[in-house]
């Protein structure tokens, strides 16, 4: 069988009932389906959130770029970088994180380890994606275009290459874990 | 709750240590990446729900008539699987790990905003309608950008990931202040 399964054929769907499994099972044994979890990251209280992020960045992110390398992936799946729009919702989507307590996956997740308010976060999400379907045409006008970079790359932008990027960023999330094991105060508070 | 010392990887224990799920969450991205050729994501799906609700109340034409979802169709399919089995796979984890229970109000909120489920409830809604509205105008969420993103050093990734860490620091200052709770 050659890569990649088509997702809109059987073994498509298959594979996304296996892959949606384990996302649940890591991101319940990873404790972010619990809102106090979450919501104690931006406390500096518990950083467990922060740990699962930067691994599962750095593991994911050396693992992705080998395989491009070795010509095994059909190419990047970058997002645009409208830099108005990312500021505005990265702030509303911080804002809206320690409100409901969840990101979207970890709220989806959450409603199924009994979290009844999830489920109305879940609901308000709905709600939040009929407003900006709504408000679509005016941000097309007004804002998704300002400072509309494109599916830009960090090294597009900084001419220092993939392999230096991860270079630092490996020893820089080892060397921050290290730290964080030493003093402490990751230790959860609950 | 004990802070456990979670040595086992069993579907038993209430939890594993956070670099062994962050690892694994890595190790799904190369799989889905090689064998989808699709990045892990969410909130595209949760829109797509978005539209069906909308069909429900103005009949699908008109609502496949705005930009958003003539561009973004609703359609049962591949992702719609991923978000059911999502719930479904962190569900079995918390019953096989003990740690499934109901819960109106946590904790640390009503340490701080009282025992209320109204008000527990109204913030959750309002938030998650804040959450997804960000997630649609920033192109994804902590799923899309937050770890597929930025682990292809996407620049709009890191723009995303800083901005909201940002935001939610100072959020999490206004929301949970009182200084009389050790929570």
């Amino acid at each position: 069988m050659s890569l990649p399964i088509s997702t809109s054929s059987t073994a498509g769907l298959v594979l996304a009932a296996v892959f949606g499994t384990l996302f649940g099972v890591l991101l319940n044994k990873g404790r972010v389906t619990q809102y106090d979890v979450i919501v104690n990251l931006f406390r500096f209280r518990d950083l467990t959130v922060l740990k699962v992020m930067l691994t599962a960045i750095v593991v994911g992110g050396i693992g992705v770029f080998a395989m491009m390398h070795l010509g095994w992936l059909e190419g990047w799946h970058i997002k645009d970088a409208n830099v108005l729009a990312l500021i505005l919702g990265g702030a509303l989507f911080g804002v809206g994180m320690v409100l409901y307590g969840y990101c979207p996956g970890t709220g989806v997740a959450a409603i199924a380890t009994g979290s009844l308010h999830a489920l109305v976060g879940f609901f308000g999400m709905i709600a939040g994606g009929i407003v900006y379907a709504f408000t679509y045409p005016w941000l097309q006008q007004h804002v998704l275009g300002v400072g509309a970079l494109g599916k830009v790359r960090l090294a597009d932008v900084t001419h220092i290459p993939d392999i230096a990027w991860w270079a630092v960023l490996a020893v820089g999330v080892a060397l921050l874990f290290r730290w964080l094991e030493k003093i402490g105060r990751h230790a959860t508070v609950s | 709750m004990a802070s456990e010392k979670s040595s086992s990887l069993s579907l038993r224990a209430s939890s594993w240590s956070p670099y062994a799920v962050g690892a694994g969450i890595g190790l799904l991205s190369w799989l889905v990446f090689l064998v989808v050729n699709k990045p892990l994501g969410m909130s595209t799906e949760i829109s797509k729900f978005s539209g069906c609700a909308t069909s429900l109340m103005t009949g699908w034409e008109k609502m496949v008539a705005n930009p958003y979802w003539a561009k973004t169709t609703p359609a049962f399919g591949y992702s719609t699987v991923f978000l059911i089995f999502t719930a479904i796979g962190a569900g079995v984890s918390a019953l096989l790990g003990g740690t499934f229970r109901l819960e109106k109000v946590p904790a640390l909120w009503s340490a701080h905003h009282g025992k209320g489920t109204a008000k527990r409830m109204a913030a959750a809604f309002v938030g998650g309608m804040i959450l997804l509205y960000g997630a649609r105008l920033a192109g994804g969420c902590t799923s899309g950008h937050g770890i597929s993103g930025t682990l292809q050093l996407a620049v709009s990734s890191w723009i995303f990931f800083a901005v909201l860490f940002a935001a939610g620091i100072v959020t999490a200052r206004l929301l949970f202040r009182n200084p009389n709770t050790a929570e």
